[in-house]
């Protein structure tokens, strides 16, 4: 059945997470995103959200609430309409965690996922992007060769989220003609973890380069085990949560420069009563709706467990363009204003132009 | 609950609609070529045929009435713009009536196909400023109408039209009322069949009014109101584009599916894979630029799927609805133009039906309010702004 209607709860969730959004994350945005940190007792306060371990199982120390990805596309959404940065920076212990869910066997269930439900922030992290031009998520050149009854990782990972804070790393590799993801502690013989990267956006999300020199690893790290982990899927999750992101972030720009063009006068009156503005913002309107549909089509396949790629690819596609232009031309509505580093605007478009090159970042 | 999966029910009736529409596309280019000739109310094919799928048992995980009406009309416009298997009776004077005329008008003139006369040489995307007039004659009872109506569809083949006249010229929109007028009527005359870029297979005409005179019953929604100013006339007909408005941007959107499916077919026969999952730079450009018009095409018919659901919950769409208009306004003339750059010679070839969705389609962002008059309402809702304060 075609449907739109939200849930009750959904409903509650999403009023939950826009107040604190709201409250906790739009307040601290530009601090962050100027400092290039986020501090402890924000990713606490994120932490205490409960966003990580109530999806974990009871069996593993955690709430044992069913995963929805399309009640996490909403959390999502409401999350980036606060920030994109602290949004993504909230989910990163989901990426590691949701993952594990997924693929992991029953073992690597019970020695991961107790870590992530403690009531302190803690965190692992997912290594899939590699750094320089005409990067391939499906085609990584990160591999893993077979070694005795384990492998021996090598390759350069970008763009690694939170990966001061993480205690494992989930690498995304070539084996053997296909792909799979390895868990990699961060300790390991052989991986080093660079220096802040410093980047056009999402400043305030710590990411890094993780150097993996032949890092030898047992059977046990290879998730899912003898049966693998299908990456596929868990890109698939990645970029409808990114579409998720962009939606948010996307309507906060149009929220805020509705009430700025009623405002601002020029030639006697609102610039939002000449048509090249006005058009501008119903053009704004109508992607916000098209790109959140689109993202919830590709969640609710993933909720269903039915293929999602094709869904989940035309979705990060669109939202990458549509959302880089909204934060454009949120710029345009704000005139000389909007190129200064007091209105948010220039922000969201530093981050929507980041957004669209991610990978493997965000979860549901 | 979100959900974007049909029914298995769903799916059998809209492969049945497919393969009609399949069968509706054969007819396709020769009604296109000769312009002249109407395409029958049936096909001869209409006794003999049958969907090869049956229909399924109702179920509560079917999907909600408009949101299969939608599908439905982008499925049998996959076909072809105007041929049928049978011609739809109705046409939009039929909406408007069952929208705003009386029980009584409803039963006297259900049965007739009827055409919407709005605009004139001198108006289109402002109807405010209908000069057709309307006077009555309180001597005789009757209604008589004096002007000239462009562009009417279904003009020459609708058994009557509704017409929007004024019956008070210095009121604005307050004054336009619709009248029904049928064919036959003296003073009331088709003079002219239009000649067009695409959809040439629909008849557009013009119509002219000389001291036509009408009963006073023939005012839409009966005549009680008539001496005050400011009553719901105008709004009245108004409303009749809250579900015309998806179903217009699923005409195109259908059309746009056919061409993406031609130019895929074209793709794969080439030996081209289209991974969705891959990296843009990664994606041969044929392929790349493909999925861009797809993730067009998706985003649009997502709009028309959510306006009409709302309309299935009885939900406010106004907004909504200008939203799927503006959106496959420019998607489906961006999605068949990409597909010809894609195609190449073999898009503009007559051979193929490609060159004749890329004209049918572009109709899409023109009538029932251009993209333009779309912005405008969505962006008065947006800003809290009345018709003064943006126009
Ligand atoms: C094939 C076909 C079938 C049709 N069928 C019918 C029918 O059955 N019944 C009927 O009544 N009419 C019908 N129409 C008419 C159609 O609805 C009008 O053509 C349409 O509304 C535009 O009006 P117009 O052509 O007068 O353009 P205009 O109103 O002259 O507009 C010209 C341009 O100016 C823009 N514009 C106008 N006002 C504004 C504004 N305020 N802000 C910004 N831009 C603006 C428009 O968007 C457009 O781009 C049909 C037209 C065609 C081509």
């Amino acid at each position: 059945m075609i449907s739109f209607g939200t849930t009750e709860e959904q409903e509650v969730v999403r009023e939950a997470m826009r107040d604190f959004a709201a409250q906790a994350l739009r307040p601290l945005a530009r601090k962050c995103d100027e400092g290039s940190a986020i501090p402890d007792d924000l990713l606490q306060q994120i932490w205490e959200l409960g966003l990580t371990s109530t999806q974990i199982p009871e069996a593993y120390g955690g709430g044992g609430e069913e995963r929805s990805p399309v009640t996490n596309a909403i959390v999502l959404e409401e999350l980036a309409h606060g920030d994109a940065a602290l949004a993504i920076a909230g989910v990163v212990p989901s990426l590691f965690a949701n993952a594990v869910l997924d693929f992991g066997t029953d073992a690597q269930k019970q020695a991961l996922l107790p870590a992530f439900c403690g009531e302190r922030f803690h965190t692992a992290s997912l290594a899939v992007v590699e750094p320089g031009a005409f990067f391939d998520a499906s085609r990584p050149r990160t591999v893993a060769e077979p070694k005795g009854d384990g492998f021996v990782l090598s390759g350069t990972k970008t763009l690694v989220p939170l990966a001061d804070r993480a205690s494992h790393f989930l690498v995304v590799a070539r084996n053997n003609g296909g792909v799979d993801a390895f868990v990699v502690p961060r300790d390991a013989q052989g991986l080093s973890i660079g220096e802040a990267e410093k980047n056009l956006g999402l400043r305030a999300l710590h990411t890094a380069t993780l150097e993996l020199e032949r890092v030898e690893v047992g059977p046990e790290a290879r998730l899912g085990g003898e049966a693998g982990c299908d990456v596929r899927r868990l890109l698939d999750g990645s970029r409808t949560a990114l579409a998720a992101v962009m939606t948010g972030l996307s309507r906060a720009v149009l929220e805020y420069c509705v009430p700025y063009a009623k405002d601002r006068e020029a030639f006697d009156e609102p610039i939002a009563r000449k048509q090249a503005i006005a058009f501008m913002l119903a053009d704004m309107h109508i992607e916000v709706e098209a790109m959140r549909w689109l993202t919830w089509q590709a969640a609710s396949h993933l909720e269903k467990c039915r293929d999602a790629s094709r869904a989940a690819g035309l979705a990060r596609s669109y939202a990458a363009e549509k959302s880089l232009w909204i934060a454009d031309n949120g710029i345009q509505v704000l005139g000389g204003h909007g190129y200064i580093r007091e209105h948010p605007v220039e922000l969201w478009f530093r981050s929507a132009r980041t957004l669209g090159v991610l990978e493997g970042t965000v979860t549901l | 609950m979100i959900d974007f999966n049909l029914s298995e029910n769903d799916e059998k009736i809209l492969a049945g609609v497919r393969e009609e529409a399949l069968l509706c596309r054969k007819y396709a280019r020769h009604y296109d070529e000769n312009e002249h000739e109407f395409p029958p109310d049936e096909l001869p094919e209409a006794s003999s045929w049958k969907p090869s799928v049956k229909r399924g048992e109702p179920s509560p995980e079917d999907s909600s009435m408009p949101v299969m009406s939608m599908l439905g009309i982008m499925g049998r416009h996959w076909g072809d713009y105007s041929v049928r298997l049978r011609q739809d009776r109705g046409g939009l004077g039929n909406a408007a009536l069952s929208a705003s005329g009386t029980p009584e008008q409803k039963t006297r003139w259900g049965g007739e196909v009827l055409a919407m006369a709005i605009t004139e040489p001198g108006c289109g995307s402002d109807p405010s400023r209908v000069q057709t007039s309307a006077v009555l004659d309180e001597e005789t009872d009757e209604w008589i109408l004096n002007g000239e109506k462009i562009f009417v569809t279904t003009g020459c083949r609708s058994t009557g039209v509704v017409v929007w006249a004024t019956v008070d010229k210095t009121a604005g929109r307050a004054g336009i009322k619709s009248f029904l007028i049928m064919k036959g009527t003296p003073g009331f005359e088709v003079v002219h069949k239009e000649k067009k870029l695409g959809i040439r297979a629909d008849d557009t005409a013009t119509l002219v009014l000389r001291d036509c005179r009408i009963p006073r019953d023939q005012l839409l929604g009966g005549d009680e109101t008539v001496k005050q100013k400011g009553s719901g006339g105008f709004r009245g007909v108004m409303k009749t584009f809250n579900m015309t408005r998806p179903a217009v941007a699923a005409m195109g959107l259908g059309i746009a599916e056919a061409a993406l499916d031609f130019t895929r077919e074209q793709l794969e026969e080439a030996g081209f894979e289209i991974d969705y999952a891959a990296a843009t730079a990664s994606l041969p450009a044929p392929v790349a630029k493909f999925i861009e018009l797809e993730a067009l095409f998706e985003a649009s018919k997502l709009t028309v799927l959510r306006a009409a659901w709302l309309a299935g919950e009885a939900r406010p769409n106004n907004m909504e609805s200008s939203v799927t208009k503006a959106h496959a306004g420019t998607a489906v003339r961006r999605i068949t133009q990409g597909c010809i750059d894609i195609l190449g010679p073999m898009g503009i070839s007559r051979e193929h039906l490609l060159e004749k969705w890329l004209r049918d389609c572009r109709i899409t962002d023109i009538y029932e309010g251009t993209g333009q008059i779309q912005r405008l309402i969505i962006a008065r809702g947006l800003l809290d702004y009345t018709r003064a304060e943006l126009k």
